[in-house]
C-alpha cells in the first residue's frame, strides 16, 4: 500500500436535482488512515456528495478515484466491493433478527447450512478488534440506538470496508455513546481505515477530525483544513456564511404587547425523549421573532405543542394571557384542543407542506376552506355554501398568485411554491393574532422565497405576532426583529441584532456569553 | 369534468370489459360459447318488464349496502361488517313485527316508518361497535367488523329457530300485510301493466338515500370532514377536526344504511325473518362502492348491473359463473387501480460512459 495515495479523490463532482444544484463543481479528499469531517448545514450537499461516492447517485460531471483508480459504481453493492461502506443516519436492521443474522444478511456466504455459532465467534472477535464489543445473539430490538449503530459498523466492517462514511453519527446517540464511538473511529483510524465524519456539530468535529471540508450550498467553502489550525468561529462562519440575499423594506415600527407567551415548557418527541427543556420566550403583536437552530433541536415539537398537536410535559403555553395548553390550561378533550388554538386566532404554516398543510387530493377549494368551513359565509347551517367557496377560493387563488387551472384542480398538482401560496392565502386571510411559520421558504425557488417573505412583512406590518422558524440565518436576520436560538431543546440565547457567527457559534451548543436580557416581556405581563 | 374523474370511469368500465373477456375465455374452457352465454345472461335480467323488474329488486339491496361502505371507504374506515349490519337491520325491522311492538292493524304509514327506523338503528349498532373500538382503542375496524358479522348471523339464527320460530322451521312467521313494502304489481289493477312486477319501495329509499348522501360528502360540513380525513387524517387533524367523533359517525351511518338495505330486503321481498336473505349483499357492497369510485350517485348503474349479474346466475348452468365474474370484476378494478396511481414508462438503462 503507498501511503502517498489517497484513499478518495472525487473531482469536480456536479450534481442537480429539479431546481436545485446539490453538488457544484465540489473536490473532496479523503487520505488513508484519516478521520475527515465533511461540514455543513442542512441540504448543503453532503449526503448527496457521499450518495454519489457510493453510487446511489450517478453525479453529472467529475470523477471518482479511488485509492488512485477512477471508479464508477452504480450502486451501493458496487461500492461495497470496493471497500466503501455507509453507515446511514437511519439503520437498516431488521429487529427481529440477531446481531449475526443481521451482519450475514445479504451475503452469498453461508450458502446453504446457516452454521451461525461459527459467524457468532467470528463477529465477536472483529468487534472487540475495534472496540465494538456486542453480544452476536442478541436480538436487534433488544439493543440500544448506540449498540444497533456498532452492528451497522461491524456489518460494513465485515464486507471488508477500508473506507467509511458515517451519516451524523452522533445524532442519535446518548454523550458516553459518542465517547464510545469516537474511541472506535479512533482505534480503526489506527488500523488503517479511512473515515468519512459526516456533521453539522463544531464540537464533535474539532474533537474527533483530523482535518475536515465545509460545504455551504452546494459548494466548498474550505477544503483541508486542518483542525489544529482553526477554531469554531471560523468554522461556523464557513458553514452559515453571511451574505444576505434581498433587501427587504423592512419598516421601523414599535412591537405592542405580548400576544404569545411560552413559560418554561417541557416536551417529548414522538422517540419519549426529552425535546424541550424548560423552553420561555415571548411574542409580541406586530413583531417577528426568529427561532434559529439546527434543524431537529426541538422547534417541531415546539410549534406543535404551541398549535395543539402535541401535548406538553410541564409549562405552558399563553395566547393573550390565556393559557391554551398546559398546566394552566382549561382542561378540554384532547380533540378539542387544536380547534380551541385555532379558535384563538393562531394560524399555523406547517413544516411539512404536502403531509399535514394540505390535502392533496382534494380541490384547491376544499384546501382553501380548511379553516374557514365552519364559519359564515362559507358554513350555512349544515351546509356549505359551495358557490361561496368557489368564489373565495377563486379571489385568493387570484390575490395569492396560485398558478392552477381552476380552483378545482386538486392541491397535489401544484408546485411546492404555489402549494405554499395556498397554504400562507389560507392562514393569513383568517386575519390571524399569531402566526406559527415553520420553515416557509425552505425547498422554494428564489421568486417564491422573496413572495413568501413579503407576506410575512405584511402581516407584522398589519400588527400579528409572528413566530418564524428557519434554518436559513440569512432570511432570520433579515426578517426578524429579535432571533431565539435554540439548542437540544433549550435556549440559547436571544439577540437583537444578530451576528452570523454568535448565532452559528449558539446553534451549535455554546451559550450566550453575556445574557442580558433583550426584552424584558415577561416581567412587565405576568 | 375534469380529466382524472374521467380517466377514472374509463378504467372502472375498462375493467369490467376486462372481466367479461377473462370470463369468456373461461366459459370457452369449460365449452361453453362465451358470446351465446352472455347474450342469454342479458336477456335473463333486462330483456323482459318483469325480469328487469326483478333485477332492480336485487339491486336494491345492493345500493343500500354499497352506499354503506362507499360512505366508510371515503374516510378510509374500511367497514366490511355491511353483511351484519344488514342482518341486524332486518333483525331489528322484525322486532317491531314480531315482538310485537306494533299490531299487525297498524297502519302502514306508521307500521313501515317505524321497521325503517329500527332497521337503521339496530344496524347503527352494529356499525357503532367497531366505530367505538377504533376510535377509543385503535382496534382494526376490519377484523372487528369482520367477525360482528358471524355475532350477527348467529344472533339471527337464535331467533329463528327458538323465539320466533313457525311450528319448527327455520323462519318467522310471515308479516302481515301492513309490514310489506308496496310493491309495483299491488297498482296492477289501475295498470294492468304491472303486473306480478316484484320491484318494491325499497329502490325509492335506496335512490333518496344515494341522493342524500351524495349531498352529505359533496354539500355538508360533515362530508367535508369525512373528505379531509379520508384524504389525510394529519391535515385533517392540523385543522382541528375530531377524527375519533367522526370514526363512530361515519361507522354508524354506514351501519345504519346496511340495515336500512336489510329492513326493505325483508319487508319488500321476503316479508319475514329467516335464515337465507342475503347473497353476500353486504359483501357485494364492497365492490360496488369500489366500482362506482366511491361516487354515491354512480352507486344506482352498478348496482343494477350487479342485481343483473346475481338474477342471471339463476338462468346458466353452471351457476357459479356469474360469482366468478364478480370476483373477476373486483380483481381487474383493483388492478386497474394501479394504472390510475403510477405511470407506467418504458425506459432504457442509462448508459454510462
Amino acid at each position: 500500500m503507498e501511503s502517498s495515495v489517497n484513499a478518495v479523490e472525487m473531482k469536480s463532482i456536479t450534481k442537480r436535482f429539479p431546481g436545485v444544484l446539490a453538488n457544484d463543481a465540489i473536490d473532496f479528499t479523503l487520505r488513508k488512515g484519516e478521520i475527515h469531517a465533511l461540514l455543513g448545514e442542512n441540504g448543503a450537499g453532503k449526503s448527496t456528495l457521499m450518495n454519489c461516492l457510493t453510487g446511489l447517485y450517478n453525479a453529472e460531471h467529475g470523477a471518482i478515484l479511488i485509492n488512485g483508480d477512477v471508479m464508477l459504481f452504480r450502486s451501493p453493492r458496487d461500492a461495497i466491493a470496493h471497500g466503501i461502506g455507509m453507515v446511514h443516519q437511519h439503520f437498516m436492521l431488521v429487529p427481529s433478527q440477531s446481531v449475526t443474522e443481521n451482519v450475514l444478511l445479504g451475503l452469498d456466504e453461508p450458502r446453504f447450512r446457516l452454521n451461525l455459532s461459527h459467524y457468532d465467534v467470528k463477529i465477536a472477535a472483529m468487534g472487540k478488534q475495534y472496540g465494538l464489543e456486542i453480544d452476536p445473539q442478541a436480538k436487534i430490538w433488544q439493543l440500544s440506538v448506540g449498540e444497533q449503530q456498532r452492528v451497522e459498523i461491524i456489518k460494513i466492517l465485515y464486507r471488508g470496508a477500508t473506507i467509511l462514511i458515517l451519516d451524523e453519527p452522533t445524532a442519535v446517540l446518548a454523550p458516553q455513546e459518542i465517547e464510545e464511538l469516537f474511541k472506535t473511529l479512533r482505534v480503526m483510524a489506527a488500523e488503517g481505515k479511512s473515515i468519512i465524519f459526516i456533521s453539522h456539530k463544531l464540537d464533535e468535529v474539532m474533537t474527533i477530525a483530523d482535518r475536515i471540508t465545509v460545504l455551504r450550498k452546494g459548494k466548498v467553502t474550505a477544503s483541508d483544513v486542518l483542525v489544529s489550525g482553526t477554531n469554531k468561529a471560523e468554522l461556523a462562519r464557513l458553514m452559515v456564511g453571511r451574505d444576505v440575499l434581498f433587501e427587504l423594506e423592512k419598516e421601523q415600527q414599535t412591537p405592542g404587547e405580548i400576544v404569545l407567551a411560552i413559560e418554561n415548557l417541557s416536551a417529548q418527541n414522538d422517540k419519549g425523549l426529552a425535546a424541550l427543556r424548560g423552553i420561555s420566550l415571548h411574542v409580541r403583536a406586530g413583531e417577528i421573532v426568529g427561532l434559529a437552530g439546527v434543524a431537529g433541536n426541538g422547534q417541531s415539537e415546539l410549534a406543535e405543542v404551541i398549535t395543539g398537536l402535541r401535548r406538553p410535559t410541564a409549562g405552558n403555553v399563553v395566547v393573550h394571557g390565556q393559557s391554551m395548553v398546559g398546566e394552566r390550561a382549561a382542561k378540554v378533550a384532547p380533540a378539542r384542543v387544536v380547534r380551541r388554538i385555532i379558535d384563538a386566532g393562531v394560524a399555523h404554516i406547517p413544516e411539512d407542506r404536502t403531509h399535514v398543510g394540505t390535502a392533496p387530493n382534494l380541490s384547491i377549494t376544499d384546501n382553501l376552506i380548511m379553516k374557514a368551513y365552519r364559519e359564515a359565509p362559507i358554513a350555512q347551517g349544515w351546509a356549505i355554501n359551495h358557490q361561496k367557496a368557489t368564489e373565495t377560493a377563486e379571489s385568493l387563488r387570484v390575490s395569492y398568485e396560485i398558478l392552477a387551472p381552476t380552483v378545482e384542480t386538486p392541491a397535489r398538482m401544484l408546485s411546492g411554491g404555489n402549494l405554499q401560496r395556498l397554504i400562507l392565502a389560507r392562514e393569513i386571510s383568517s386575519e390571524p393574532k399569531l402566526m406559527i411559520a415553520m420553515q416557509p421558504t425552505r425547498g422554494l425557488d428564489v421568486g417564491a422565497i422573496e413572495s413568501v417573505q413579503r407576506m410575512l412583512l405584511a402581516q407584522r406590518k398589519a400588527g400579528a405576532a409572528i413566530l418564524l422558524v428557519s434554518e436559513e440565518l440569512n432570511e432570520l436576520i433579515a426578517l426578524s426583529d429579535r432571533i431565539y436560538v435554540i439548542y437540544e431543546g433549550e435556549i440559547m440565547g436571544e439577540m437583537k441584532e444578530a451576528k452570523t457567527e454568535e448565532l452559528g457559534l449558539m446553534m451549535t451548543g455554546s451559550r450566550q456569553v453575556d445574557s442580558e436580557k433583550i426584552d424584558q416581556g415577561q416581567r412587565d405581563n405576568n | 369534468m375534469d380529466q382524472s374523474k374521467w380517466l377514472g370511469l374509463a378504467v372502472s368500465t375498462g375493467a369490467v370489459v376486462v372481466a367479461l373477456i377473462l370470463g369468456g375465455v373461461i366459459l370457452f374452457l369449460v365449452g361453453g360459447n362465451p358470446v351465446r352465454t352472455y347474450i342469454f345472461m342479458a336477456k335473463a335480467s333486462f330483456g323482459s318488464l318483469g325480469v328487469l323488474s326483478d333485477t332492480l329488486t336485487k339491486a336494491t339491496p345492493l345500493i343500500l349496502t354499497g352506499l354503506a361502505c362507499a360512505i366508510a371507504f371515503r374516510m378510509r374506515l374500511w367497514n366490511i361488517g355491511a353483511e351484519g349490519q344488514f342482518f341486524l337491520g332486518a333483525f331489528g325491522a322484525s322486532a317491531v313485527v314480531l315482538t310485537p311492538l306494533l299490531g299487525a292493524d297498524t297502519s302502514p304509514w306508521i307500521m313501515l316508518p317505524a321497521m325503517m327506523l329500527a332497521g337503521a338503528l339496530a344496524g347503527a349498532l352494529w356499525g357503532f361497535i367497531p366505530g367505538y373500538l377504533k376510535a377509543r382503542f385503535d382496534v382494526n375496524e376490519i377484523i372487528s367488523s369482520l367477525m360482528m358479522n358471524y355475532i350477527a348471523i348467529a344472533w339471527n339464527n337464535f331467533f329463528i329457530f327458538a323465539v320466533w320460530s313457525e311450528g319448527g322451521f327455520q323462519m318467522s312467521p310471515q308479516f302481515p300485510r301492513s309490514a310489506w313494502l308496496p310493491r309495483l304489481t299491488n297498482y296492477s289493477q289501475s295498470a294492468p301493466i304491472l303486473q306480478g312486477l316484484t320491484t318494491h319501495m325499497g329502490l325509492i329509499i335506496g335512490l333518496v338515500a344515494a341522493v342524500i348522501i351524495w349531498w352529505i360528502v359533496f354539500r355538508s360540513r360533515w362530508g367535508y370532514e369525512i373528505r379531509l380525513i379520508g384524504d389525510n387524517p394529519r391535515a385533517a387533524r392540523y385543522a382541528g377536526i375530531n377524527i375519533a367523533r367522526n370514526t363512530i359517525l361515519v361507522m354508524m351511518l354506514s351501519g345504519a344504511l346496511a340495515g336500512l338495505a336489510g329492513m326493505s330486503e325483508i319487508s319488500g321481498v321476503v316479508h319475514r325473518l329467516q335464515g337465507s336473505i342475503s347473497p353476500g349483499y353486504g359483501f357485494t357492497g364492497i365492490i360496488i362502492a369500489w366500482l362506482a369510485k366511491l361516487n354515491p350517485l354512480i352507486i344506482i348503474p352498478v348496482s343494477i348491473l350487479f342485481g343483473a349479474l346475481i338474477l342471471a346466475g339463476r338462468e346458466i348452468q353452471p351457476s357459479g359463473i356469474p360469482t366468478l365474474l364478480q370476483g373477476i370484476i373486483l380483481v381487474s378494478l383493483i388492478a386497474s387501480d394501479f394504472l390510475l396511481r403510477y405511470k407506467i414508462r418504458f425506459t432504457k438503462r442509462t448508459q454510462e460512459a
